[in-house]
């Protein structure tokens, strides 16, 4: 099943994925070969880390950047201002006029978008290879200069728009509200998590100019952003080139690291809002290992075994044959400071939450119980390893090549981490699984969140 | 998965897609008019003083200009190769040795076109269905052996033709297309599973309602096409007729459309043509030759809009509201194709297109504007499309028709040169995974496009003109003959609708889109 639920984008970055190295075109594939993907790694005296990869199977470059800032780094009173600072990186710098960053792009062929989520923002664009100077240039360009021609109308602007994507994305969707909710109710007040990414309204409408020119400051230096360039390129012309327009940017001061409050949950948080839906819902939520952080993998396989396809124990049983609900997903949601388990279920006509509940902590009981079998394991490993391969199909846009290496190199500093990602869902044992799902699901220390009809 | 960030918030997709309810993407196909920029052009740097950082002056690299971009590299699209199953069933390979996947398609052709009256909605179903028990497994047991392969296997039908899409390991080929085989010439179709799979697309209708962005997906067909024409009702269908459905339908449905001689077979991956072959033939050898088909009868051509009618449909406390603004498009078969895809750039098929400029970047009423023409077998729908503040609605409406009505004026050469290179550049990059060429493949055969369709695709596209462009506006865009449907807070937005003065305004409640 997809988790079409829970991503507004498409998994960004550091999703599990791996391929194998690159062969000369008309020799197979082979399935066998270690995973990687060769690379070339500097760091600009600036701080900038660069991290280079070629692949010519089609004639186009992908420049890719990671601020490691997201809307963890907010300000309380500015919530959702990292993802509309986002939005004011597209709209010119001092030598490239508004409007022109999109238009000098699509121009030459090419696209562009970024995105934001709590620990980083991205940067993406992707160019037919001969126009890969420009896409440096504007990269550079508002990475160095982004503030002399910053004005309040971009700023007003920006607003705007971003209140729309919040109206289209939360408040005019049906169930919009459960995240927002889920949030507030995990995570202590203050704690990075404990807000949405897109901010509330009130807040947008106080970030003003002094708040752009300040976290631009505090976060977008080179030193604290890393770029990634592949795809049909020369390696050494491309590092000359990396050189000439992002060498010049002066580094900014050092970022320190988060240090949250504690996020834990002492017994069960039950809630229920109201919301224009004729189907009621049921999320359920605990905390779980950070990413890459023991207990991360074995918790997806967990998901895997729980939802994972039409034969996944709940989707078997919820769906299938006890058809009480429309849909059932989990998802072991991991981010730099720590993870969320989330398990989702909307209740089909005349059904009620309780009982898809009971369901759940019946099934959630038996991972506890007993190791999931050697076929759920093989079957979870071998869909886990497909989708390594499916996610190295692409160089650029969001989740390819490029913003897997620098979400590897942002989380782990190893780019080259796809081996080593799939070996640690290779080392999981069925009584891993096991042991992981009686750690961190206890039934006596969750979120429960019901959306039900009625406003 | 790690990083599956449950909040990440993007810039938004820069070509706006609309989905059509059945969840199956549009085929995506703008005027900057500078007339009021409402600025307030406080430069920071007086505002803040010495507060920003200064670049070292000196010896950075010359900024005044962006630089030069080299010549575009040589159009270089995989080499089509094609062959014939022993059962006659046409088979076309892309050889792509990049990663150890392989994508294989099974069409048939004809799709949610062939469904008679009554019963809408009944390809998507059957097609729903192959996977739901086949060959010696049930539903269950099937998706099991397909997920211990590492595969994923799909089904669908769209108006123009069904298909069956299998992604696998390539180590796996074999016991997958052995699957493949199964869900395409021995499915079960088990009353149980049909059942099941009935009321879940009925709670999906009921869900739809719920969603602003759904609703628009039924209404504005509707509109357009009417409730008897078949693109005038999602390719999923609606209640009474999904009620309506029997196993033996569906069977007699299937028996008589998926047959050898209405399919192709396209492989993409890491494979060559004879391995395809041979595995294919093994693995369809049990699919007796129906001999060719002769192509699937095209529906009538639908009768075009007359005048403009606006259709509000009432969304109590909606945040946004939903607009769509069309008519009948054109079909795939226009000779009009590469003209349209550049005209669509300039007028809301990509981020700086004129609808985008103006309702998100330069007004702010919406987090993104499009157009789209649809190209299907006949002739699918034109669309502008975007959500929009309920409070500026009447604004936002006012300047889709300031873009509608302006791109049938002369396009400055500037932007007809930015249009023309976004379609021309960009369109290699759109030959990248097994999936994106299969994609390319299906077209071809779908829509029975000449062999060198792709190859001349970028020279036809260098060849628009401006005159081109205009001739085609005049033509394929003309607003005072389209339908506005719209989706919102009637009490909140119909006054300001009402005073634009667009043309008679009908309100219809949600339900009747779904009857």
């Amino acid at each position: 099943m997809t988790l079409r639920l829970f991503c507004t984008l498409a998994a960004v970055g550091l999703v599990a994925a791996s391929g194998p190295a690159i062969r000369a075109q008309q020799a197979p594939a082979d399935s066998s070969a270690p995973l990687a993907v060769p690379y070339t790694e500097f760091t600009l005296s600036n701080g900038l880390h660069v991290i280079l990869h070629q692949d010519k199977t089609v004639p186009v470059a992908a420049v890719n950047v990671w601020y490691h800032v997201g809307s963890g780094r907010e300000k309380p009173g500015r919530t959702g201002f990292a993802h509309l600072f986002e939005h004011v990186m597209f709209e010119g710098s001092e030598h490239v006029k508004e409007g022109e960053f999109d238009g000098w792009l699509e121009a030459a062929g090419g696209n562009n978008n970024g995105s934001t989520s709590e620990d980083r923002t991205n940067y993406i664009t992707d160019v037919p290879a001969n126009a890969l100077e420009l896409a440096l240039f504007l990269e550079s360009d508002r990475m160095g200069y982004l503030l002399p021609t910053l004005t309040q109308s971009k700023l007003d602007g920006q607003r705007d728009v971003v209140k729309n994507e919040k109206r289209q994305r939360v408040d005019n969707q049906p169930y919009g509200q459960a995240f927002v909710e889920l949030g507030a109710m995990m995570y202590p007040q203050g704690h990075p998590y404990s807000w949405p990414v897109i901010g509330s309204m009130e807040d947008l409408s106080a970030a003003s100019l002094t708040d752009v020119v300040e976290f631009f400051k505090a976060y977008y230096a080179p030193n604290n952003a890393s770029l990634v360039v592949a795809g049909d390129i020369d390696i050494e012309a491309t590092r000359g080139l990396v050189e000439k327009w992002f060498g010049g940017i002066p580094r900014g001061p050092d970022v320190t690291p988060m240090v949250p409050v504690p996020a834990s949950l002492s017994e069960v948080k039950r809630k229920t809002i109201t919301d224009k839906v004729q189907l009621p819902r049921l999320y359920m939520a605990w905390h779980t290992p950070a990413f890459y952080t023991p207990g991360d993998a074995a918790m997806d396989m967990v998901s895997s075994v729980l939802t994972g396809g039409k034969n996944s124990r709940l989707y078997r049983r919820l769906v299938y044959e006890m058809q009480i609900a429309q849909d059932v997903n989990a998802a072991q949601m991991s981010r730099a400071l720590g993870g969320m388990f989330l398990v989702v279920a909307t209740a089909r006509p005349g059904q009620s939450v309780e009982k898809i509940q009971a369901v759940i902590d019946e099934e959630i009981e038996k991972m506890k119980q007993a190791p999931p079998d050697a076929r759920e394991m093989t079957r979870a490993l071998n869909q886990i390893e497909a989708q390594f391969y499916r996610n190295m199909e692409r160089t650029g846009s969001f989740g390819g090549k490029a913003d897997l290496l620098n979400g590897y190199y942002f989380a782990t500093g190893m780019p080259d981490y796809f081996e080593e990602d799939l070996a640690r869902y290779r080392a999981i044992s069925p009584t891993d699984v096991q042991s992981a799902a009686s750690r961190y699901l206890p039934k006596d220390r969750r979120v429960e969140l019901t959306v039900v009809g009625g406003k | 998965m790690a990083g599956m960030g449950i909040a990440e918030v993007g810039r938004g997709a820069r070509v706006l897609a609309p989905r059509a309810p059945d969840g199956r993407g549009l085929a995506i196909v703008g005027k900057r008019k500078s007339r009021c920029h409402l600025v307030r052009r406080v430069a920071v740097a007086a505002l803040l003083g010495a507060l920003f950082v200064s670049a070292p002056a000196a010896q950075g690299p010359d900024r005044s200009k962006p630089p030069a971009i080299g010549p575009a590299p040589a159009l270089r699209l995989p080499a089509i190769q094609k062959t014939t199953l022993s059962n006659g069933v046409p088979l076309w390979v892309i050889e792509q040795h990049r990663v150890p996947l392989a994508q294989v398609n099974v069409i048939l052709r004809g799709g949610s076109s062939l469904d008679r009256s009554g019963r809408y909605g009944m390809a998507s179903l059957v097609a729903a269905m192959l996977d739901e028990g086949a060959g010696p497994r049930s539903a269950l047991e099937l998706a099991d052996a397909v997920e211990f392969l590492g595969a994923d296997l799909s089904t669908s039908s769209s108006f123009d033709y069904s298909a069956v899409r299998l992604s696998t390991p390539v180590k796996n080929l074999a016991p997958a297309l052995a699957l493949l085989a199964d869900v395409v010439l021995r499915p079960a179709f088990p009353a149980s599973e049909l059942d099941r799979l009935k009321k879940e697309r009925l709670a999906a209708l009921v869900q739809a309602q719920d969603n602003p962005a759904a609703i628009i997906g039924y209404a504005f067909p509707r509109v357009v096409y009417g409730p008897t024409y078949r693109y005038g009702t999602p390719a999923t269908g609606l209640a009474p007729a999904i009620e309506a459905i029997t196993p033996d339908e569906v069977r007699a449905f299937y028996k008589e459309h998926f047959v050898s001689g209405n399919a192709t077979i396209v492989v993409t991956g890491d494979v060559t043509m004879a391995l395809a072959k041979a595995a294919l033939d093994a693995a369809f050898a049990g699919w007796p030759s129906s001999g060719p088909r002769g192509a699937t009868a095209a529906l009538p051509v639908a009768p075009q809009l007359t005048k403009r009618e606006i259709v509000l449909v009432d969304k109590p406390g909606a945040a946004q509201s939903q607009i769509r603004i069309g008519f009948v498009g054109v079909p795939r078969s226009t000779p009009d194709y590469a003209t349209l895809q550049v005209l669509n750039t300039v007028l809301g098929g990509s981020f700086t297109s004129r609808l985008n400029q103006n309702l998100r970047e330069r007004n702010g009423y919406t987090y993104g504007a499009a157009s789209v023409f649809d190209m299907r077998t006949s002739a699918g729908p034109f669309l502008a499309t975007a959500g929009v503040q309920t409070d500026k609605t009447a604004e936002a409406l006012r300047e889709f028709f300031v873009e509608l009505e302006g791109i049938t004026t002369p396009v400055p050469a500037e932007e007809v040169e930015k249009a023309k290179n976004y379609v021309a550049l960009g369109f290699p990059g759109e030959f990248e995974t097994t999936r994106n060429l299969a994609q390319k493949l299906e077209e071809m055969v779908v829509f029975n496009l000449p062999e060198d369709t792709y190859q001349s695709f970028v020279g036809a596209v260098t060849k628009v003109t401006a005159a081109d462009l205009q001739k085609a506006a005049a033509r394929y865009v003309q607003p005072e003959r389209m339908a506005v449907v719209i989706v919102g807070d009637r009490k909140a937005i119909e006054p300001g609708i009402t005073k634009l003065n667009l043309g008679p305004l009908r309100v219809v409640p949600i339900e009747e889109f779904f009857k």
